[in-house]
């Protein structure tokens, strides 16, 4: 049986973690080929139903990154998308669903390295996880 | 209840209110809403321990809305969802009168949204006490027990969305359930849009529930919804000391941020 590759999905925001992405692939790091990036406006566009669609459509992980605290190129988008990912990511728990399969993160577009860093890290703890059966199960239900 | 069905027949007859929302006898020993709009029905008024549904949902809706200028017989859930209707502009002060319920059953003086928030600061009212065991069985469970057992609870779920139209915070007038381009939440029962609708409900109503419990009891399942609302509301206060339905002001936990918000989870 081949090894498990985990699939992961990344939203990120157009102004800092997509440009930072950019930097990490002009900078000729090399970094695991996993993820699939969604480019978003801003992570306050971010809304919480589009992440339950990634694991419905098969995500086994997400990455959800935008700018830095105070570095939102509308000046409050993640100040706003922070308080919605604090209560989400409990209310997840609190249901049941497997919140170490969700890695938030702040990158800017100088951080190509982070980018790299934190893409590699999500990527062996959920190869570690497992794929997300529990989740794929009730997907089939609904015929996705 | 003789000075309730007093204030409510003055303000009919004096013409300042144009319907009466209030609490009647039903069929069965069951009590029901009314809506009172000729001064002489004022006293099939009641008020009692049965008198549990939160009326303050019937504000937003059209059907009532075109009666005229209502006052509203309230309760402190109720009292509540006013004031956090008044914080998200559907309701002005001088369009509705409340005639406030003390948790004795005595009638408050309650001219304005202050004194509203002034009673509402200074009434506690303890959670039922098996709800509250529910609460904290869930809690202690590992993560695939919850898992399991939020599946086999939505797994009743069939989508009758009673919940949502129990809710005095659900008067949005297109339902994000009823958008199908794209379909956001899957009309089908199964567990997948149940999981769906439950967590959605629970977002959009983040910081704004004020905890009635309206929707469990109108469940026709017995899912305990109030669970999920009610861990939402005690993130909000540990966190953000934040409640819902104790200012008249736009103020909830997802209408605004502190730029010093805590957490431990971003890289």
């Amino acid at each position: 049986m081949p090894e498990f590759e985990p699939r992961i999905v990344a939203f990120v925001c157009n102004w800092c973690t997509y440009a930072g992405a950019d930097l990490t692939g002009t900078s000729r790091i090399k970094y695991s080929p996993n993820v699939e990036v969604i480019r978003f406006p801003c992570t306050g566009r971010i809304d919480f139903m589009l992440l339950l669609k990634a694991f419905a459509e098969g995500a086994d992980g997400i990455i959800v990154s935008g700018c830095h605290p105070n570095d939102c190129h509308y000046t409050s988008g993640n100040f706003h998308a922070r308080r919605r990912w604090i209560l989400f990511r409990g209310l997840l728990d609190f249901m049941g669903i497997d919140v170490r399969r969700v890695q938030f993160s702040w990158v800017s577009a100088a951080e190509g390295a982070k980018w790299a860093d934190v893409v590699n890290t999500t990527v062996e703890a959920v190869r570690k996880l497992g794929p997300y059966d529990n989740y794929r199960q009730i997907a089939r239900s609904g015929g996705v | 209840m003789e000075e309730l069905r007093k204030r409510a027949g003055n303000l009919l007859e004096s013409g300042q209110v144009r319907v009466v929302i209030g609490y009647g006898e039903g069929t069965g020993k069951r009590v029901r809403a009314v809506f009172i709009q000729d001064a002489g029905q004022a006293d099939c008024l009641i008020f009692d321990e049965r008198c549990r549904q939160n009326l303050a949902l019937y504000l937003t809706r059209h059907e009532v809305k075109k009666l005229g200028k209502p006052a509203i017989v309230a309760s402190l859930p109720a009292l509540r969802a006013i004031l956090q209707l008044a914080g998200e502009c559907q309701i002005a002060e001088n369009d509705i009168v409340v005639l406030g319920i003390g948790e004795d059953g005595s009638m408050l003086d309650l001219p304005d949204f202050a004194a509203i928030e002034k009673h509402v600061a200074s009434t506690v009212r303890e959670p039922d006490p098996a709800e509250k065991a529910q609460f904290d069985l869930v809690l202690a469970m590992s993560l695939e027990e919850r898992w399991k057992y939020w599946q086999e609870q939505l797994s009743r779920c069939f989508k009758c969305y009673a919940c949502r139209q129990a809710c005095p915070m659900c008067y949005c007038s297109r339902c994000t359930v009823e958008c199908n381009q794209p379909q956001w939440i899957p009309v089908p029962s199964h567990d997948l849009g149940n999981l769906e609708w439950h967590v959605m409900r629970a977002m959009h109503l983040a910081g704004r529930c004020v905890d009635c419990g309206d929707c469990s009891r109108a469940c026709p399942l017995d899912i305990p919804l109030y669970l999920l609302n009610r861990f939402l509301i005690m993130d909000i206060e540990s966190r953000f000391n934040q409640r819902a339905g104790t200012t008249a002001a736009l103020d909830y936990a997802l209408s605004t941020f502190h730029p010093d918000d805590k957490d431990d989870f971003i890289r």
